[in-house]
Order: structure tokens, then sequence, then C-alpha cells
């Protein structure tokens, strides 16, 4: 197992690697000079701007540096707001797209279990049909169609009859989270709930469960214990994808909500040309989700030891 | 040992390649004609084949036949419901001349003013509403407002649209933003300081109307033509069966270009992305061991990426920044990251269908690489490899509308249904259908892909690694 966590960890931190010498050059190879607003107005500034950001040196110098300084985790100071480290705008923004995040991760899990035992009880009984056409619509729209109808209803449903459920945008409060947190969550919620009423009606048919039944257990029971804690073991694989998923879905959740969060930052960044600021991020969510599917990786080597017989050959 | 037959040393000669596998490598026919009648009986193949076909249809001939340009600006009818084609009066002259009666009566002070009587139109049309009124005595100047509805009382006048600025003017012409519906108009008397509390009030529909240099923009009329020469009293103002947008353009020609625009690069990127990984895992998967172990290796590597970080990383370094329209870099990005799905399928069928004894016995019998693979392996993933690239569609689409929606995809003049969702968002709250058409067209796309490609799963019995 330690063998297995480790040769996971050294490929782990080689893809970081990757991640961030693919940003630097991509980046590099930007046309135009990063320098070319008017803040350069004169030579002197230029040259003085070039030496701040280092780029008066040569592209190798500039590539150990920035790795260098990645490795220390230090990113640089931004662009666009030349007193602001990026280390402090992840610092300040990341919170908030993490817990937006985790919500809706937890939202996804737990709509995912509900729905799909649901559908996999009543298979192929209307339940389970009205539920797997609304997992199909979930995954055919946008989620930006889908905030963007829940705020019109939201107002619609505060203009005409008075009732204001939840708040329309913003962030603060309990109530700010559930809306943006169920429209992230919702297409990783249909995803997994397919995903899960396939395993379910596949672990049906298992022996064991034919032995739990014959030895006269209780049928919550073997729900629990041995149909949906079976079934539930393939949805662990794709939570990495999951994570991934929820974690770029925040950049337009963020927008459309206005929550102050590290994606809608990043578009930010990206819509001003902020280099040191889309870099930062760019590796920062790299290595993130390479440590979140590592993470879901070695969890799921404890849960089933095939997995890591399978890895170590 | 008594064998009576005789060998002949030719029959030991190694068989050609054709004589030998002819038989072996039949195409499966009666397997596809089960798929295609297992597809037929679904209701979802057909029905989702059926929109997926006039979808294609209407990109490919939709602007062919609905000619109206998309990037045309009709500013009079800005964010407006249906339209059916109606004639306009033609009005050409801006020049409004005000009705003057001077009487040579004393001012009086608010109080004691009266309402203005016979108020009456002069002319409605969406271009200009002009109304008159009989003068009230001692009046200075009247004040004209305006209302979508019936006011009860002087608080609820409406718009302030002005007053009367010369002395003794009786008539006064309104072209705010004018649309083809109820308006009432009230006039109230003032002494130029206060006004009177007593109002006329006037119920006006407005009738279409379109300015000359309008009239010229929108070439209903000859760019050159001389307003005295021409003796024309109206135009015929085209049809807008959707509605237009928050900038006056014709939404049916924009959702038909935005739907060319956005099938174009999921379509194109998707048969790109399938056909390369399809390449890239048929030689890892066929050549295996250490060459293998390094091409996934690296296809790890940029599965890793974070994929719509680097779509926008890309896309910048390509040289296009943001508000910039780039069709093509964005298939390219979108082939660079998204192969390696593709690869990994089709290299897990490839290490299990060069297991089967068939590809043992065409190998035994000569046949090259080349030949298993595509006379062998191939037709044998054609199933896997269909539902893929049904499945690279719609995600294609939605990274497409991703991309636009937050300004780095297509860009003006171009549009697609993602960048048309952008503009809609903003304007959600005062013209929902701006968003609610281009957002239903992805939806209906994706949707009928997804249920197309469920369908064909089905239909393929190939058990879902969902």
């Amino acid at each position: 197992m330690w063998r297995y966590i480790f040769k996971r960890l050294l490929s782990g931190i080689i893809t970081i690697w990757f991640i961030a010498t693919a940003t630097f050059f991509a980046m590099h190879f930007v046309p135009g000079d990063p320098l070319s607003d008017a803040r350069a107005a004169t030579p002197e500034i230029r040259k003085n701007l070039q030496i701040k950001y280092g780029l008066d040196r040569p592209l190798s110098t500039q590539y150990f540096l920035y790795l260098r300084n990645m490795a220390r985790g230090d990113f640089g100071i931004s662009f666009t707001q030349q007193n602001r480290r990026v280390n402090d705008i992840i610092r300040a923004h990341f919170p908030v797209s993490a817990l937006l995040g985790v919500i809706a991760l937890f939202i996804a899990v737990v709509g995912a279990v509900v729905w799909g035992a649901v559908s996999a009880h009543f298979r192929q009984r209307w339940p389970d049909h009205l539920i797997m056409l609304v997992v199909i619509c979930a995954v055919s729209m946008p989620s930006f169609v889908i905030a963007a109808l829940l705020q019109w209803l939201l107002l619609a449903l505060d203009r005409y009859f008075g009732v204001s459920l939840l708040p329309v945008a913003g962030w603060g409060s309990w109530q700010h989270v559930l809306l943006p947190a169920w429209v992230l969550g919702l297409s990783t919620m249909a995803y997994m709930t397919r995903l899960l009423r396939a395993n379910l009606l596949e672990v049906a048919q298992a022996d064991y469960l034919r032995t739990a039944r014959a030895k006269g257990l209780t049928p919550t029971r073997i729900f629990f214990r041995h149909h949906l804690r079976n079934a539930l073991l393939p949805v662990i694989t794709v939570l990495g994808p999951a994570i991934a998923a929820i974690t770029t879905g925040g950049f337009v959740v963020e927008l459309m909500f206005a929550i102050p969060g590290l994606g809608r930052y990043f578009v930010e960044a990206v819509q001003q040309l902020d280099y040191t600021v889309i870099m930062g991020t760019t590796v920062f969510y790299g290595a993130f989700l390479v440590l979140m599917v590592l993470l879901v990786d070695i969890l799921y080597g404890f849960v089933d030891p095939r997995i890591r017989v399978g890895h170590s050959r | 040992m008594n064998n009576s037959q005789q060998f002949s040393p030719e029959l030991f000669e190694p068989a050609s390649v054709r004589e030998s596998l002819e038989g072996a490598a039949q195409p499966a026919a009666p397997f596809w004609s089960a798929v295609l009648r297992r597809l037929r009986r679904d209701v979802r193949a057909v029905f989702s084949l059926l929109i997926i076909v006039l979808l294609l249809l209407a990109a490919l001939f939709g602007p062919l036949l609905w000619r109206v340009d998309p990037a045309q600006q009709i500013l009079g009818a800005a964010a407006q419901g249906s339209m059916a084609a109606q004639r306009a009066l033609l009005i050409r002259s801006s020049e409004f001349t005000p009705l003057i009666e001077i009487s040579d009566n004393a001012l009086l002070s608010a109080a004691q003013l009266s309402a203005p009587t016979q108020l009456q139109i002069l002319e409605a049309t969406t271009e200009r509403v002009t109304l008159r009124w009989q003068p009230v005595r001692g009046a200075y100047r009247y004040d004209i407002y305006r209302n979508t509805h019936q006011p009860a009382t002087r608080a609820d006048l409406g718009l302030p649209l002005g007053f009367t600025t010369q002395r003794g003017q009786i008539s006064f012409s309104d072209g705010l933003q004018l649309r083809q519906r109820n308006y009432f108009y009230s006039v109230v008397a003032s002494d130029g300081i206060a006004s009177n509390d007593r109002f006329t009030t006037l119920a006006v529909t407005p009738q279409a109307g379109i300015g000359w240099l309008e009239a010229q923009l929108q070439r209903l009329i000859p760019a050159d033509a001389d307003p005295t020469q021409l003796h024309l009293d109206s135009v015929m103002l085209p049809a807008h069966p959707l509605g237009t947008d928050h900038l006056g353009r014709d939404m049916l020609a924009r959702l038909l270009q935005g739907a060319r625009v956005s099938l174009l690069i999921a379509v194109s990127a998707a048969l790109l992305y399938v056909g390369f990984g399809l390449a890239y895992g048929a030689v890892a998967g066929f050549a295996g061991g250490a060459v293998d172990h390094w091409m996934m290796r690296f296809a790890d590597f940029i599965v890793a990426l974070p994929f719509l970080l680097f779509m926008i990383l890309l896309r910048i370094s390509f040289g296009i920044g943001p508000g910039e329209s780039g069709v093509l870099p964005l298939v390219i990005a979108l082939v660079i990251l998204s192969w390696p799905a593709a690869a990994r399928l089709v290299r897990g069928q490839v290490l299990q269908l060069r297991e089967e004894p068939y590809v043992d016995a065409a190998r035994l019998a000569g046949a090259s690489s080349a030949y298993i693979i595509v006379r062998h392996l191939l037709p044998n993933m054609l199933g896997v490899i269909l539902v893929a690239l049904t499945f690279a569609i719609p995600n294609a689409i939605f990274i497409e509308a991703f991309l636009s929606f937050i300004g780095m995809g297509v860009s003006p003049p171009a549009t697609s249904w993602g960048a048309m969702s952008n503009d809609g968002v903003q304007n959600l709250m005062v013209h929902p259908a701006e968003l609610l058409w281009p957002a239903a067209c992805i939806s209906i796309t994706v949707l009928a892909f997804n249920l197309f490609g469920d369908a064909l799963r089905d239909a393929l019995d190939i058990k879902g690694n969902e």
C-alpha cells in the first residue's frame, strides 16, 4: 500500500511539473508584450517594469526562476494590481470557491444516492422513467441557463407574488450558498444518479444479496449494508472527475451569482490579460485537481484492494 | 499407413492473403442490420435523429432561405417579440414645426389655470407622435406626460416627456422609443414654476412608421433616393418571427447563423479529436510494451491539465485576446485537450480485441498489422467509436457555449448560441426571450445527441462504462 501511495505521489508531482511547464510556455508564446499598455510609457519605465517582473532575463533563467518560485509556493505579483501578490489573491478567493464546491459536491452525492435508489427501486416504472428524463435534461442544459432561469423565477415570484425565497445573487449568508451550490452540483448529481442506478441494478443480481435475503435480514439492512454499500464503490472513482467538473463549473456559477470566488477572479484576470494571475491560478488549480484525484485514488485503494494490486504490477 | 492420398508440393505453398482471408473477414452485415432494426424500433433514436437531421438542415440551408442579415440593427424595433411583416409609413422629415397661437391674455398663476381641451392627434407613428390642443387662458407653458395605462391621479401621469418651449406653443412631438402599443398622453397647463392639478389625457396607439434615413439604412428605399422625387408613402418592414434582440437584430437570422458556428465547431472538433484519439489509441494498444506505456503516460498528463483553464490559456497563446473571435483556434484547442479520452477508450478496445482468436488466426495466415487493424480491429470497434463520437459532439457544444458565455469563445460580428446566451443573460430581466431561444437551441441539440448516443449504445449492446 505504501509503495502504491509513493508511486502515485511521485507521478502526481511529475504531473504538476508538466502542468506548470505547459502553462509557462503557453503563456510565453502569447503574441505581443505583457508590458505593451500605457503603463510602460517611456523606455525607462518599461525597463524597470521588465526588471520587476524578471522579463529582462533569458527564457531559460525565467523558466527556472518560475519553477523555483512555484516550488516554494510563490506565484508572483499581479500585473494589473501591482501591489497584490497572487498568493494573497488565491488566499482571499479560493476559500469561497472551496466552500461552494464542497457544498455542491455534498448536495450532488446525497441527491444522487436518493434519486438513484428511488430510480432503481421502481425500475422500468414511471418514477424511474421520470427521474431518468430529468437526469438527461439536467445534463443537457448548460449551467448558466439553469442559473438564469432560476434567478428569473425567483425574481418573478418576488415581483408577482411577493414571495422572496432565496437571494438572487451575492454572498454572505447561508441562503446565498444554497442556489449556486445546487446549480453547480446539478450535472454531477445527474451523472452520479445514473451511475448509481446502473450499479444498484447490477449489484441486485449478486449472490450475496440472495444469501442476505435467505438469512432473513430486514430489507432496510440488506439495502444499506449490502446493496447500497457495494453499489457506491464505483461512485468513488468518479469523484475525481466530479471535483474537476465542480471546480471549473464554478467559473460560470460564480459569475452568474456574483460570488467573489477564485473562478470569477480568474475569468476577470483573463479578460484583463493579467499574466501572473492567469499562470498562478492555472497551476494552483492544476495542482489542486491532481491532489484531489490522488486522494480519491488512495481512498479507493483502501476501500477496494483489487485496485492497488492491479496498479503495482 | 495405407494412405492412398497423393500430396502435391503446391499444397504446401503459403496461401495468398486474398485467398485465406476472404472468408474469415466477411463484413458482419447481420450485426449492423440488427443494430439498425433495434434503432428503428427505439422511439428515442428515431425522435432524436429526426431533431439532429432537422438541426443540420436548418444550419445548412436556413441562412439561404431566411435571407435577413443577422448583423443588421433595426434600432426602432429592439428587444421585440414576434413580429409579422407590416406596412410602415415613411416619415420624410424629422423636423417639427410647433403650432403657435399667441393669445394676449395676461398670465395666471398655476392654481387659476384650467385643463387643456380638445387634445387631438396630429400624427401617430412609432417615429413620432404629435399632439395639439386648444390654448388655455393665461397659461405660460404646458407639461406633457406619457404613461402606459390610463392615469387616475395627477401623480400617476407617468413619464415626464418635457414641456413646450415657445410662448404660445400648443403642440408637442414625442419620439422617445415608441412601440406599437397603447400610450396615454396627458397635458397639464403650467405657469412656468408650478403646474395645475387638472390634466387632459388622450389614448394614442402609434402606427408603424419609419424615418427616411432609417429606411435607407435598411435598404427599404434606394440609398440615393431624393425625398422630393420618390413618391412612396409607406414601405414594408420585414417580419421577425422570433422577434429581435436588444440591438434590434433579427433573432431567427442570428439563431441560424449561430447554429452554423456552434455545429461547425462541435462536429469538426468532435470528428478531429475522436479521429486523432482513435489513431493514437490504436497505435499504443497494438504496439504494447514500453511504447504503449509512454504514450498513455503522455495522455495522462494531458488529462491532468485543468481543462477549461487550458482552453482559455491556449486561446490566448494563439494570439486571440478576450472579445476576439476565433473559431479555428477554438477547434484546435478542443482537439489538443480532448483526444486522450478517445485514445484511452480505443486502446482498451484494442488490448481486448487483439487477444481474440480471429486476430491470431489472421496473423498466422500472414496478415500484416495494418491489415489486422483495418480489417479486424476497426470494424469491431466501430460501435464504441460511434458512441464516443455521438457523445463528443454535445460535449463540444457545451464547451463552446461555456467559453462564448464567459466571453472567451465566439465574439461579434460572428455569433454562436453560447455568445447569444451571453447577450441574453445581460438582458434577462428586460427581454427573457433573448436568452430562451439560444438556450433552448443548445439544450435541444445536446439532448438530441445524448438521447441518440444512449439509444445507439443500447442498440449496440455496449455495456455502459459511464
